[in-house]
């Protein structure tokens, strides 16, 4: 008699459905799941420590890299989390540019997790178009902040620049002819306001054509419908947040009940599921993304109107201007203070999250009243998410463990910090 | 009714042929792509590539050596020596950037007290050696004589700005 055992299978972290470093150990019996064992911490770059030796304000670039696809929504749930340990806020302007560039973000992260997503399945037109419309707000992002991924650009206090009046252009060359550079730069020609609004125009069709190759698409239901259903009680216990949660059902999202920034200000509806499958939470974050549209629209309209500071004008917190720096001593020594010692917020302990596209991203900081966080704790919405693997592929094929960690819309860089 | 319809509707194919109308479209559509590296996606003047140190138009470097871009560098990427000249004004005898350490966050730029640190527009280089990822403070003027035209250019467009 053959003895019958469970099969063990090392998935990742070499795997390119794994979204980066992911290692997950199956045991399977056959091709069913019977126990999923995440193994993480292959892209810990100690972020948390890290921050405890420097100045508040250097640990903003690296927030950036924590959820590598969301970026200015981590440095807002940063930057809020000083602002409030502070006691000061931002101004209004800047409050709507955050907003802005939260909602970019949220866009410019569904596009790569649908992309990826749709990819892992096994659909690979998606990935190509949603990387199209990822080039047009990495290019906001690099207009504003002058990089196309990893801005720096909130500051506790407000934003580093306002927004620019001019969009850069393509310039002629001898590849393309000067009719296409033309067709190019149609809606380069004004400012980035006027390049966001175009680009708001335009992507509801874009997201239509997306849904057109997947939603109804027989071999996308097929993997998606009923794979990974998690109830309304299970997500609460399991710690969800973001669509995974109103994938299942829950009306929940900080930008409503929570709001910050200019979230109270506009206009939009919170997508919620139904089943709480993957299909579902596919759903949902499509639905988001055409909400994010709306709130971009709103915010545009907004900012057109209302000239004014990006940043506080208090000193103590934020650098003075170049000019004043350069006539003024005062100025000058306020410059020199923050660039080398930063500003020394009272003692306490402050929690702020915002609504990332993943989920809650929160900043827990303890300070002891030094220019350096005594201890900075990262909430990062996919740990949580990752922790449920288990349960959600238990009694799945192998092939769903791949549409499970699509749905998650995992990224390591958060998860493993 | 709506069963006959979903039977003949899956039947047909229609959702997958939809679909198929999507790609054969974009097939004949006129193209997006940017043929790089002969042409190249435009870059906002506010754009922080690598690094360069300038100079005042007499020719004389604008450091001062006051240290304020080692002290603001998150990474720690900065490393500054300095003496007083026999003139007895102020310069760096050192200035070291490590390009694997950097972070490109623009904070040193930003810092910069006399405009003499700045990122310029150049994304596309490349290190052969050991070492060479450390650039010296002879490489980063260099780079600024070299591209001082479009810096001033893009300090400028940003002067309102800052």
């Amino acid at each position: 008699m053959p003895e019958i055992r469970n099969y063990t299978l090392n998935f990742g972290p070499q795997h390119p459905a794994a979204h980066g470093v992911l290692r997950l150990i199956l045991e399977m019996d056959g091709e069913v799941i019977e126990r999923a064992d995440p193994h993480v911490g292959l892209l810990h770059r100690g972020t948390e420590k890290l921050a405890e030796s420097k100045p508040y304000n250097q640990s903003i670039g690296y927030m950036d890299r924590l959820d590598y696809v969301s970026m200015m929504c981590n440095e807002h749930g940063y930057v809020r989390a000083i602002e409030k340990l502070l006691g000061v806020e931002a101004p209004i302007r800047a409050q709507y540019i955050r907003t802005l560039f939260d909602e970019i973000t949220r866009i410019l992260n569904h596009l790569m997790w649908l992309g990826a997503h749709a990819l892992d399945v096994g659909a690979m037109t998606v990935f190509l178009y949603a990387f199209r419309e990822r080039e047009d707000l990495m290019d906001c992002y690099e207009a504003v902040s002058g990089a196309r991924m990893h801005a720096t650009y909130y500051r506790p206090g407000g934003v580093y620049r306002d927004l620019p009046d001019k969009m850069p252009e393509f310039s002629p060359n001898n590849w393309t002819s000067d009719k296409d550079i033309k067709r190019r730069n149609e809606a380069r020609g004004g400012s980035l306001l006027d390049f966001i609004e175009d680009f708001t125009q335009r992507f509801p069709t874009y997201v239509d054509e997306y849904e057109t190759l997947l939603t109804d698409n027989r071999i996308w239901k097929q993997r998606l419908v009923g794979i990974a259903v998690v109830d309304q009680q299970r997500a609460f216990q399991l710690g969800f947040s973001g669509p995974m949660l109103r994938g299942s059902g829950v009306a929940w999202d900080l930008r409503k009940k929570q709001p910050y920034a200019a979230y109270d200000r506009v206009d939009f509806d919170i997508p919620v599921g139904k089943t709480g499958d993957c299909y579902d939470r596919y759903l949902v974050r499509i639905e988001e993304m055409r909400q994010s549209n709306r709130i971009i629209k709103q915010c545009v309209d907004w900012l057109r109107s209302n000239p004014g500071p990006v940043m506080l004008d208090d000193h103590k917190v934020t650098p003075p201007g170049r000019e004043a720096m350069k006539d003024d001593m005062e100025a000058l020594i306020h410059h020199f203070k923050l660039f080398t010692e930063g500003y020394c917020p009272p003692e306490g302990e402050i929690y702020a999250a915002v609504e990332a596209p993943k989920g809650e991203f929160g900043c827990y900081i303890i300070s002891d009243g030094a220019n350096k966080p005594y201890r900075l704790k990262v909430r990062a919405p996919g740990f949580p998410h990752m922790a449920a693997m288990n349960e959600m592929v238990k009694g799945h094929m192998l092939a769903d463990v791949v549409a499970v960690i699509g749905t998650m819309d995992v990224v390591f860089g958060e998860i493993d910090r | 009714m709506n069963n006959i319809k979903h039977y003949f509707n899956s039947l047909l194919l229609i959702e997958l042929l939809k679909g198929l109308r999507v790609t054969g479209r974009y097939l004949f559509a006129r193209k997006f792509t940017v043929q790089y590296p002969e042409e190249k996606a435009p870059l906002s003047p506010r754009f922080r590539g690598l690094h360069a140190l300038r100079r005042y138009p007499n020719g004389e470097e604008r450091c001062i050596a006051c240290k304020l871009c080692e002290a603001v560098c998150p990474a720690l990427a900065i490393t500054i020596d300095a003496e007083p000249r026999d003139d007895g004004s102020r310069r760096t005898t050192r200035y070291e950037i490590d390009l694997f350490k950097c972070i490109f966050c623009g904070f040193c730029e930003e810092s910069c007290p006399v405009d003499s640190i700045v990122e310029t527009r150049v994304y596309e280089y490349h290190f052969e050696q050991r070492g060479e990822n450390i650039m010296n403070k002879e490489q980063l003027l260099a780079m600024g004589d070299k591209y001082e035209k479009q810096i001033a250019a893009d300090r400028q467009a940003q002067a309102a700005y800052r």
